[in-house]
């Protein structure tokens, strides 16, 4: 193999050569054969299935979060108290409260106790970007609103929320990516997902498994960062035109 | 509840509480010793801030389990396994707040400093670093809690922690041992969050605070 030209590649076979397990040594890094063979039965349902399954949560969580957010932040003394717990809701570690919702809580192994953790971590961020965005809209622009004689629910959905909407987004793609880690290790109690690619591989000491999965997962987490971002700057068209202004 | 109690006196259960807090601060240790020095050299530069956050960014991205997964071909089923992984895991939260945190430093200050003499060295020392230091802290919290609950994840490339009791939990479906590991991690990851945000507020210069106090009023 003439890899020498290839700095990168140089570079991974060195490390092998001299850390590798055997079983990797022997039979190289990816198996291409079974990833062309298993691409559409094997690999493709799984990266579909962690699409959906993040979406699906991320979808769930902004149902609750926006008439929270809203209510928090016209009820001030609501907000401590909220942020309070969902603050120490979020430092518990993903398969911790995975662990915790099946032999506490009691539910079976499945999709469930996965989709109810992901929400669960969604809402933490969404509700306070939510709030965030809210009170990031500016009295005098309420105001003026007001003044014009629109009602406070024209003002809500005309101006409140329209001008919070990106900082809501950036909750949405702070939210989606996290979902998307978290779930592989969902994939570990029922979940399904690309996890599914991970889990199976270790146990099988089969590396192209594995790190198909884990690439796949690493590239969907960059990928739905990277469009969540442009969302941010469609969202808020005023920040463009300040800038050709400037 | 005795079967609880039962898990946590086993002998390997201190082990494996003190090989997964080991794991976690070698591996934040790593990252600050290799975050602060990037964070510093490209300070001046505005493509170099530019491209580390970008980096920090994307590396924040990916999934805690792919990290410590990528690292198996290469370095096998070990303890180095989860420590490189870790490391590399804590890495982008620490760089990305001392980025922002020593550029953050206002112009005025920087100006003042100028002129009143000191050198290029002592603005980082005295000044940047100080004024960042609340904001560079914050981004150690974040990575800290964020270590301790993957170094969980450090049992499925073999490599021990807490995480073993959460494995072995499923797979003999004992509620004991499953909570010993999950209830033992969530209560480090907690104690992490409180530990460090002290650590933040200790760090941030009387000043600082004195100007946060008025501006709050």
């Amino acid at each position: 193999m003439d890899s020498a030209d290839d700095p990168p590649t140089a570079i991974l076979a060195f490390l092998q050569s001299e850390f590798a397990p055997k079983s990797v040594q022997q039979k190289g890094f990816i198996n291409w054969e079974w990833l062309a063979d298993h691409l559409t039965e094997t690999v493709l349902p799984a990266f579909l299935q962690h699409v959906f399954l993040s979406f699906i949560s991320v979808a769930i969580a902004l149902v609750i979060a926006l008439p929270l957010g809203v209510l928090a932040s016209r009820r001030r003394n609501l907000y401590a108290p909220l942020t309070a717990i969902a603050g120490f809701l979020y430092t518990i570690p993903s398969f911790s409260f995975f662990t915790i919702l099946i032999f506490i809580v009691g539910l079976s192994v499945g999709r469930t106790p996965v989709i109810i953790a992901l929400v669960a971590y969604s809402l933490l961020i969404l509700i306070r970007n939510v709030v965030t965005g809210l009170d990031s809209v500016p009295a005098e622009t309420i105001d003026a609103a007001r003044g014009m004689g629109l009602t406070n629910r024209q003002i809500l959905f005309g101006v409140e929320l329209p001008l919070a909407l990106p900082v809501i987004v950036a909750g949405i793609r702070i939210a989606t990516v996290t979902v998307i880690g978290i779930a592989v290790i969902g994939s570990y109690i029922g979940g399904g997902g690309l996890g599914n690619l991970v889990f199976d591989g270790i146990t099988r000491d089969f590396p192209t498994m594995y790190v198909t999965g884990a690439v796949l997962s690493t590239a969907l987490a960059i990928l739905a960062d990277l469009v969540l971002v442009r969302t941010e700057r469609v969202f808020s068209p005023w920040s463009r035109r300040v800038r050709r202004a400037g | 509840m005795d079967a609880f109690m039962e898990v946590l006196q086993r002998p390997d259960f201190t082990k494996n509480f003190f090989v997964h807090i080991e794991l976690s601060l070698a591996a934040v240790l790593l990252a600050i010793l290799l975050s602060l020095p990037l964070a510093i050299a490209v300070n001046r530069s505005d493509l170099g801030s530019t491209v580390a956050i970008n980096t920090g960014n994307i590396g924040r991205a990916v999934p805690s389990l792919a990290i410590l997964v990528l690292m198996l071909p290469i370095f096998g089923l070990s303890f180095t396994t989860a420590l490189v992984a870790l490391t590399l895991l804590a890495i982008p939260p620490i760089l990305i707040n001392a980025v922002v945190g020593l550029r953050q430093v206002s112009r005025q200050v920087l100006d003042a400093a100028k002129g009143m003499g000191l050198s290029g060295r002592q603005i980082l020392t005295g000044i940047q670093i100080p004024i960042a230091a609340p904001i560079i802290f914050a981004g150690i919290r974040t990575s800290a809690v964020q270590v301790v609950a993957s170094a969980t994840l450090a049992t499925f490339i073999g490599a021990g922690g807490l995480g073993d009791y959460i494995v072995e939990g499923y797979q003999r479906n004992s509620t004991p041992i499953a909570l010993a590991g999950a209830l033992s991690v969530a209560l480090l990851a907690v104690v992490t969050e409180l530990v460090f945000g002290r650590l933040e507020s200790g760090f941030t210069p009387k000043g600082l605070k004195i100007a946060q106090q008025r501006r709050g009023k």
